[in-house]
């Protein structure tokens, strides 16, 4: 498959602790395909985090083969490929919201111009126009955190990695952003790799959704879903909805995500 | 309105400003000083006296033993108002630039202190800088900066003052020398903590777009260590001072607050003596208020919450 920009194949990842290793990712193939948008999903400490790390190359593998866009995940780093939204917005307190958007912009040497010009669009784009001058804490974890997806976007990187983005927001919010992503996704057709731990916003978001059991961290599913373009919050009444949730959730409990320890 | 509802009226009431503000518990804290002062230059100074008295076969009774003990001319402890005087006497009927007034002893104290300051903190940021990025430096260079705190700086002032004599340095040089010696320290200790305070996710941003570690430098650790930096140039302009103040001892400095203290001990002028710590701590005061309030401006600008 040649439009795979992420290929991962029999990927192994142990962290040395004190008393007992830890296998965070064991046994990982995976492929996604340019213009995916994909969920990695599961309970606490089933790895999803720690493969997207590796993705992003803030990890290294203990053993496998993973190429990102036909490279090495350092190489694709190097290459600015990819744009990395953490669980925090990580808004850097001592500059605008402007200013924030700016950073990778000006790490990369652009010209001020384009700087303010690209970064102006882009929190448009995430309806955050007139709050350009505004410091990180006068704004609302929401806005914060559409801040930052507009800073991992500005830079037109290929793929988004994006590690629980909406986790800490309410589900008012949360349900918000998640509408307006969805439309984000489609209008720019970046590829989205994306963490969570709630069932209804992977079926909601994502075309591919990648079911991961703890201990140790490995693949136990991947569903493809075939949502209608244009859903809205709504849909997430239907009855195709719900047996895609459905299928998530029969996956989870196969790999014993809902037992007690 | 009455008197009562004039002082807790919302605003512009004078008590009520007073209250809230700071110039309420200060003045309290200045009242008890005062009388601890003139009831402790009363028990100091009552033997000398009582012995006057009695060499003198005066009958003496204590309104005039309490008298006499506040105005003697060479007091162990000088009365606050002598020293009050004295200040007077001493900055605003000379001069600004005759060797008389206090202003002009403040201002070469002064001096030395700023430009010890000044090589303090590019000695100490530079070290920050050097131990943040180089394991090596860190080993090698923080138990030597630490040991060189644990020098007594009275013994090292005027080695230091002889040494740079030697070749021709006197004056205002090896002042700031031993003021920055005594002043870098701080500001080391506080840098390194600041250029290290950056949590790991914003370091973990820097490391998506592959950020150079100047740019991670100048973009992410310098503006984190900037309240840090702040907290330690609040000690080290205080110590500074003390700095400048003990280069100007062991030099037989002609000019200086050091040099109004050395030579009040010399005559026995305690009330000089006195005067010139006065001016001293004013001098302090100046200092690290100035520092603050930088402080508060470049929070300020870096958005900090008001």
């Amino acid at each position: 498959m040649s439009d795979a920009i992420i290929e991962a194949e029999g990927l192994n990842l142990t962290f040395e602790t004190a008393d007992q290793p830890v296998h965070a990712l064991s046994d990982i193939d995976l492929k996604i395909a340019k213009g995916d948008f994909v969920s990695l999903i599961g309970p606490s400490g089933c790895g999803k985090t720690t493969l997207l790390r590796v993705i992003a190359d803030l990890e290294q593998p203990t053993s496998g083969k993973i190429q990102v866009a036909g490279v090495s995940p350092e190489t694709a780093r190097l290459n600015r490929l990819y744009g990395y939204c953490f669980q925090a917005p990580v808004l850097y307190p001592w500059r605008t919201i402007m200013r924030n958007v700016m950073l990778p912009l000006e790490l990369m040497g652009m010209s001020r111009g384009e700087c303010e010009e690209r970064a102006e669009r882009h929190l448009a784009l995430v309806g955050l126009q007139g709050f350009e001058r505004k410091f990180p804490w006068q704004l609302s974890g929401g806005m914060q955190q559409r801040a930052s997806i507009a800073r991992a976007l500005c830079f037109d990187p290929e793929l988004m990695l994006m590690d629980e983005p909406f986790g800490a927001l309410d589900e008012i919010t949360r349900d918000h952003l998640n509408e307006q992503f969805l439309r984000l996704w489609q209008r720019t057709g970046k590829t989205v790799v994306f963490v969570t731990h709630s069932i209804s916003e992977a079926v909601f978001l994502s075309n591919k959704i990648v079911v991961m059991s703890p201990r140790p961290g490995r693949i136990l599913k991947v569903i493809d879903s075939n949502l209608p373009a244009d859903r809205t919050l709504d849909f997430r009444d239907t009855t195709e909805f719900l047996e895609v949730a459905h299928q998530v959730r029969v996956a989870l409990r196969e790999g014993h995500s809902y037992d007690d320890d | 309105m009455t008197t009562t509802e004039a002082a807790f009226a919302p605003s512009g009431s004078l008590l009520r400003r007073a209250y809230e503000g700071r110039a309420l518990p200060v003045s309290i804290v200045l009242t008890i000083i005062v009388i601890a002062w003139y009831a402790g230059s009363v028990y100091l100074n009552a033997p000398q006296v009582i012995e006057k008295f009695e060499r003198e076969k005066i009958e003496w009774t204590t309104s005039q033993l309490i008298h006499d003990s506040w105005e003697m001319g060479r007091p162990v402890l000088p009365s606050p108002h002598q020293v009050a005087i004295e200040l007077y006497k001493t900055t605003a009927q000379q001069k600004i630039t005759s060797k008389r007034n206090l202003l002009y002893h403040a201002y070469v104290t002064g001096s030395a202190t700023l430009l010890g300051f000044v090589l303090g903190i590019i000695l100490g940021v530079s070290l920050a800088v050097g131990i943040v990025h180089v394991l090596t430096l860190e080993r090698s260079l923080l138990p030597w900066i630490i040991a060189s705190q644990t020098v007594p700086i009275l013994a090292i002032a005027p080695m230091v003052v002889v040494i740079l004599g030697n070749f021709g340095y006197t004056g205002l040089l090896p002042k700031s020398l031993i003021s920055m010696y005594l002043c870098f320290f701080p500001v080391v200790i506080g840098m390194v903590k600041g250029l290290r305070s950056p949590d790991p996710l914003q370091m973990d941003l820097m490391r998506t777009y592959s950020a150079t570690q100047s740019q991670i430098f100048w973009k992410l650790r310098l503006a984190a260590s900037v309240p840090f930096l702040f907290t330690s140039l609040k000690v080290a302009v205080a110590i500074s001072l003390v700095g400048a103040i003990v280069g100007e001892l062991p030099t037989g400095a002609q000019a200086g607050i050091g040099a109004r203290l050395l030579s009040g001990s010399y005559y026995g002028q305690t009330v000089q003596i006195w005067s010139a710590l006065v001016v001293a701590s004013v001098l302090g005061m100046v200092l690290v208020y100035a520092v603050g309030l930088s402080e508060r401006i470049v929070a300020r600008r870096m958005g900090a919450r008001p």
